[in-house]
């Protein structure tokens, strides 16, 4: 792959519900190797963007591509872990199990795992960290817990770029700094990923990409350059507490 | 005791005995197994619009074939439940009519159509003989090995299609959006897993009846949901529970002349489910009531044991004593510190050093430091 490609293209999207627009024409371009954070106020549609990029949402209008390439032909490129709390954690599975689902694509209709993807599957445990809970019911987990199996899931899918609904959401410091490393060691490895976020305060630490949303897209860009105060405001609608508590995150960008 | 022996081997040697039986033993088996999706789906009540939807079509098919061949009357029920169910989902996917209101809109406008053309056809000469009004309560006497072949066959390939597509079926009840992101057609799965439970569903109609079928559905999977946390032993046992109260159901209409089979069946599958709330470890009623207990107790048990740790810190020696109104001040709420102490003193962990005076023991100072350095960590 050559170095200006983009690993995700995003062209004039918008996704309607009844009429009502709730992604207004966006263009993304992302390059290859980055983290990068959607934010954006609620209702903004973070969620929304990142399911209409995979599919799962029909949209209006626009075009994605990965790696210069239409999305259907590059599916089995992208990995995804949705929102913790979009599935029922009662369900009568364990852990490997559930991990074992990133697995899924790659073997295709009705073939069945077989040990050589269990020893997929306990790398990927090993790597977030809970090994030790593969046989467990998941009903047992707790919210961090939850989230490594869902990261897990997504590492045994091998992709070249991931999606991660809200993986902050909800989960211990230790987990939450357990990602954080997980996402850069990813990243070492050229690939790219896309994280909807909510905590504006660890913006520049866990980031270098960012997309400001708010139905239309507002900025994208390097976190040096788009995580501005300007834009912020205009995301939020001047509403933004946190420019006032952390001005100093501001500099680099009121500079500019 | 001899009655249930003249059962049994009624069960085994008895045309109609043996025919009933086993077809109800099919019916819940399948019920039992695909059962297990409209509950994991949380989709429990389409189960009831679907064979209420299937009245119809039951009818309609006599009316159309004029005969009462199993597998036609069954095709019919079939594409009536499953149009019900796609009407159900269109509705909610369309307007803004929420999902139960759906639900009992098709339940009712179907069932009532069908409750229509049933009476309609007592007026067609030799349609009076066919006896589709067994079909709303249901009357296992009337199996046929016609109807039990049928059955078997329908009902045994939905059963392989559920084995062949088992992991994708999975995926689909647990978390569909990330199956999609997979490039699997969701939407297939969807609509072959519904045909699947309305199969279910019209393999039992005959014998259970559209009213009391969807019991057959919900009920072996909530019991099965009790005992285990694996899909796969949840299915099986499932199935198990459905055929094992079929059986029941049919042995104890057996006993007595005028006791129907349906309604005793959907019995049978009720006390199981009842004894599987109440019985079942981990997820029972009885074992959370246990554990409850055991848990306030050791939490009474550790609190006093800190409690004397932490005034015993205070001291030079580890089993230096404290009065016991000290420790009770100490700890709110609860009283008996009294009879936590005994216990305590059962275990070896405090002990009683003169009239109200109590103190750890070296054992009980150990424990305490571990217990208060695991509070330390945790919290």
């Amino acid at each position: 792959m050559a170095e200006n490609d983009y690993a995700l293209e995003v062209n004039d999207l918008t996704v309607a519900y009844e009429h009502e627009p709730v992604l207004w024409d966006i263009d993304l371009d992302v390059p290859s190797g980055v983290i990068m954070a959607i934010v954006g106020p609620n209702g903004a549609g973070k969620t929304t963007l990142i399911k209409a990029i995979l599919g799962l949402i029909e949209p209006a209008a626009g075009q994605v591509l990965i790696f210069d390439q239409p999305y259907n032909e590059q599916r089995h490129l992208v990995g995804y872990v949705p929102q913790r709390r979009s599935v029922d954690w009662d369900f009568p599975t364990t852990v490997e199990d559930v991990v074992m689902m990133g697995l899924y694509g790659q073997l295709g209709w009705i073939k069945r795992p077989t040990r050589h993807h269990r020893a997929i599957t306990h790398e990927a445990l090993e790597k977030v960290g809970i090994v030790n809970l593969a046989d467990r019911q998941i009903s047992q987990l707790s919210g961090g817990q939850q989230q490594r199996v869902f990261l897990a899931r997504a590492l045994v899918q091998d992709a070249q770029v991931y999606f991660m609904d809200e993986p902050f959401q909800g989960v211990d410091a230790t987990t939450e700094r357990a990602i954080v490393t997980l996402l850069q060691e990813l990243r070492q490895q050229g690939k790219t990923i896309i994280v909807v976020h909510h905590d504006l305060q660890t913006v520049t630490e866990y980031f270098d990409w960012v997309t400001l949303l708010n139905v239309r897209k507002i900025a994208s860009g390097p976190v040096e350059w788009t995580f501005t105060a300007e834009n912020l405001r205009e995301t939020y609608g001047g509403r933004v507490s946190f420019l006032k508590s952390q001005p100093e995150m501001m500099q680099p960008g009121q500079e500019q | 005791m001899e009655g249930v022996m003249i059962i049994l081997s009624d069960l085994l040697f008895d045309y109609t005995m043996r025919t009933v039986a086993l077809g109800s033993a099919i019916l819940g088996l399948v019920s039992g197994a695909l059962g297990t999706y409209a509950v994991l789906r949380k989709q429990s009540l389409l189960g009831d619009a679907m064979a209420h939807a299937a009245l119809p079509g039951v009818v309609l098919a006599f009316i159309i074939f004029r005969s009462r061949a199993p597998f036609v009357l069954m095709m019919g029920a079939i594409i009536s439940g499953w149009l019900g169910t796609l009407l159900i989902i269109n509705i909610i996917k369309l307007t803004r009519v929420k999902e139960d209101s759906a639900l009992g809109l098709i339940l009712s406008v179907f069932f009532g159509f069908g409750l229509m053309l049933l009476t309609y056809i007592q007026r067609i000469p030799d349609a009076r003989q066919a006896g589709l009004d067994r079909f709303l309560f249901g009357q296992a006497a009337a199996l046929l090995q016609s109807d039990i072949l049928t059955m078997a066959y329908v009902g045994g390939a939905a059963l392989i299609i559920m084995v062949v597509f088992w992991k994708e079926f999975k995926l689909l009840s647990f978390d569909r959006e990330f199956g999609a992101s997979l490039g699997f057609s969701m939407q297939g799965l969807d609509i072959l897993l519904t045909t699947l439970i309305v199969i279910a569903i019209v393999i039992g109609l005959q014998t259970v009846g559209v009213v009391l079928m969807s019991a057959m559905v919900v009920a072996p999977a909530t019991a099965a949901r009790q005992w285990t946390n694996r899909m796969h032993i949840m299915v099986i046992l499932s199935a198990i529970f459905g055929a094992l109260a079929g059986i029941i159901g049919t042995v104890i209409s057996g006993l007595g002349p005028r006791i129907p089979t349906g309604p005793t069946i959907v019995l049978s599958i009720s006390i199981i489910v009842l004894i599987s709330l109440l019985l079942a470890p981990n997820r029972g009623l009885t074992w959370r009531w246990i554990k409850n207990i055991r848990n306030k107790n050791k939490i009474e048990l550790e609190t006093v044991l800190l409690d004397l740790y932490t005034l015993a810190t205070k001291h030079d020696k580890p089993t230096h004593g404290h009065s016991i109104n000290v420790l009770d001040t100490m700890h709110t709420g609860t009283h008996g510190t009294l009879n936590t102490l005994k216990e305590l003193q059962k275990q070896d962990l405090v002990e009683h050093q003169e009239k109200d005076i109590w103190s750890l023991t070296q054992g009980g100072w150990q424990k305490a430091q571990d217990l208060a350095k695991e509070r330390g960590k945790t919290s």
